[in-house]
């Protein structure tokens, strides 16, 4: 069994009288694509964002590699190795795609020579490469404010992926995205991960990219989890087809 | 239409060699680059969305740090007054910038103005260290070492002062190309996806801070040793207000655009007032409002236009991120 990267320990939250987090327990194993699914209001945002340090949990632990970042801030746990894409792509708008990610990847190699234009940095040509895997190379010149979502969720998985993270957590990767192309998207972010080598839990609501893309899927409900186990599993539990999937 | 892209040159070319026509306009001049190079400091937090309607502190902090020096010593170089003023205003910078960091918009303006008010009264209240609302007198000093008569240190004041603002530009151009500067863009536009980068915000604003009142400060020392005098009306609001109406004059957020609007600005202000000595600052409003009606993007923005309208499909150029 691949050793744990991500530990999720008796997490808790609240918001008013919602329970978000109610005991969350929850390991991420190295090199898994984990899904995480569950009816809105469920808490999964909730748990990537407590990940992620945009939330401190009222009780509970996060452990990364071995190391509590339970209360640290989100841009320490960036640079220890975790990386987000989020639901509604988070880009700097009024710059084109390319600076987009070379940001990214100066972050990375903390290159700040205040007289190196950001465009000359040496990490222009990986960056490319990264486009590439993601069919998007086409744009690497385009404004991000003028591409379609579809294509901006994508780069924002690619700006996440130019930090070179250990984990990638990302928040429904193809809402918003037309059923035909979502399959195609998929596999080009899955490609991408398998050949950066990096481990990713997503949150999806559509079954079949679960069935197809997960390793491991775990079921939320009411802040709790209710069942983990690989998709063949889960998704045919007759407690999660009625609760979440709805049959 | 092609001369349209020499046009800044022959501009830089035209201010250099006015003096040389007209003489006693290179104190104007003088003036206009000093304001320039504190306008320069306004445009690099525009660049992250932040107006600082208290930016005169660190002119006026300079200002005051060459007079003193000059008062404490009985005379110094200029290459050191200049020097001082810059470090000095970083320095106050990086104390005052600690907590405006932290602040954003209305906030982040409101703050350095309450700041600068309180230097202000400083200066105008301690009358026994400052001279009060009189100021302090600063003489003439000597120039990389040689002692020049009045009107050769200021002709060679002023083409110093030209020289330190083309590489003002250049250094801020440089910056604001580099990482740190497109993560201080960042600020303006997605605060959140940069914290989510490992970048603080906060630390490059605040570097962005030192450096804008170091400039700041440098326009302070050379005003400071134009004038021949310091007074309190140096760290006035109004005259933050003034920086800030000549970055949007000159083109918000653009690095020539700071002198450009600074020289026009000194010139309408002083034939204004000469030609119309009640109502000049009526007279600059107007000018203002035909700016922000007709031409939004100030004098840099009229001149990008130009261009485009010389040039327009000019290809081989990778696309320019919007400002």
């Amino acid at each position: 069994m691949s050793a744990i990267l991500l530990e999720a320990r008796n997490l808790c939250i609240s918001f008013g009288g919602v329970q978000a987090a109610d005991g969350i327990d929850l390991d991420v194993r190295d090199g898994e694509r984990l899904a995480i699914i569950g009816p809105n209001g469920a808490g999964k945002t909730t748990f990537l964002n407590i990940c992620t340090g945009y939330l401190t949990p009222a009780a509970g632990s996060v452990r990364f590699r071995g190391r509590d970042i339970t209360a640290l801030a989100p841009r320490a746990i960036t640079r220890m190795g975790i990386a987000r894409a989020f639901q509604s792509p988070q880009l700097f708008h009024e710059q084109c795609v390319i600076d987009n990610l070379l940001l990214a990847a100066a972050a990375r190699e903390r290159a700040w020579n205040p007289f190196r234009p950001l465009r000359e940095r040496p990490e222009r040509d990986e960056m490319v490469t990264l486009l590439e895997l993601f069919g998007l190379a086409e744009h690497a010149a385009s404004m991000v404010d003028e591409l379609p979502e579809g294509t901006r969720k994508l780069i924002d998985i690619a700006v996440a992926l130019a930090l070179r993270p250990q984990l990638l957590l990302m928040d429904e990767p193809t809402s918003g995205v037309s059923s035909l192309e979502k399959f195609r998207i998929m596999d080009l972010l899955v490609n991408a991960l398998a050949v950066q080598g990096v481990t990713s839990v997503f949150v999806e609501h559509d079954m079949e990219m679960v069935e197809r893309y997960a390793d491991r899927v775990a079921v939320w409900s009411s802040g709790r989890i209710q069942s983990v186990g690989p998709p063949d599993q889960v998704l045919t539990d007759p407690a999660v087809m009625r609760d979440v999937i709805g049959v | 239409m092609r001369f349209v892209r020499f046009l800044p040159a022959v501009l830089v070319l035209a201010v250099a060699l006015l003096p040389l026509a007209v003489p006693w306009l290179k104190i104007i001049l003088t003036v206009a680059l000093a304001k320039g190079l504190a306008v320069l400091g306004v445009v690099v937090l525009l660049r992250a969305g932040q107006v600082s309607f208290g930016h005169a502190m660190f002119f006026a902090a300079s200002a005051y740090s060459a007079a003193f020096l000059m008062q404490g010593f009985g005379g110094m170089d200029l290459a050191v007054l200049l020097l001082a003023g810059m470090l000095c205003s970083g320095a106050m910078g990086a104390v005052i910038g600690l907590f405006v960091v932290r602040y954003r918009y209305i906030f982040f303006g409101m703050l350095n103005l309450a700041f600068s008010m309180v230097l202000y009264a400083l200066l105008e209240k301690m009358f026994h260290v400052t001279g009060g609302s009189d100021g302090m007198a600063v003489g003439r000093p000597t120039y990389f070492g040689f002692e020049l008569e009045r009107t050769a240190f200021e002709t060679a004041l002023f083409y110093s002062s030209l020289v330190l603002a083309g590489a003002a530009c250049w250094c801020v151009h440089r910056f604001l190309r580099s990482p740190l500067g497109e993560a201080l863009s960042a600020i303006r536009t997605n605060e959140t996806r940069l914290e989510y980068l490992g970048i603080s915000a906060r630390r490059v604003l605040l570097i962005a801070y030192v450096l804008s009142a170091a400039l700041a400060g440098l326009g302070g020392a050379v005003i400071a040793v134009n004038q021949g005098v310091v007074t309190p009306d140096l760290g006035y609001w109004i005259r933050s207000g003034e920086f800030v109406f000549i970055a949007i004059l000159g083109g918000a957020g653009n690095v020539l655009g700071a002198f450009a609007g600074a020289l026009v600005y000194e010139l309408v202000r002083f034939y204004a007032a000469a030609m119309a000595a009640d109502v000049w600052q009526m007279i600059l409003g107007f000018v203002l409002l035909g700016i922000i009606l007709f031409a939004s993007r100030g004098f840099v923005g009229l001149y990008q236009d130009l261009v485009a309208v010389a040039a327009p499909d000019r290809p081989g150029r990778e696309r320019e991120p919007k400002r």
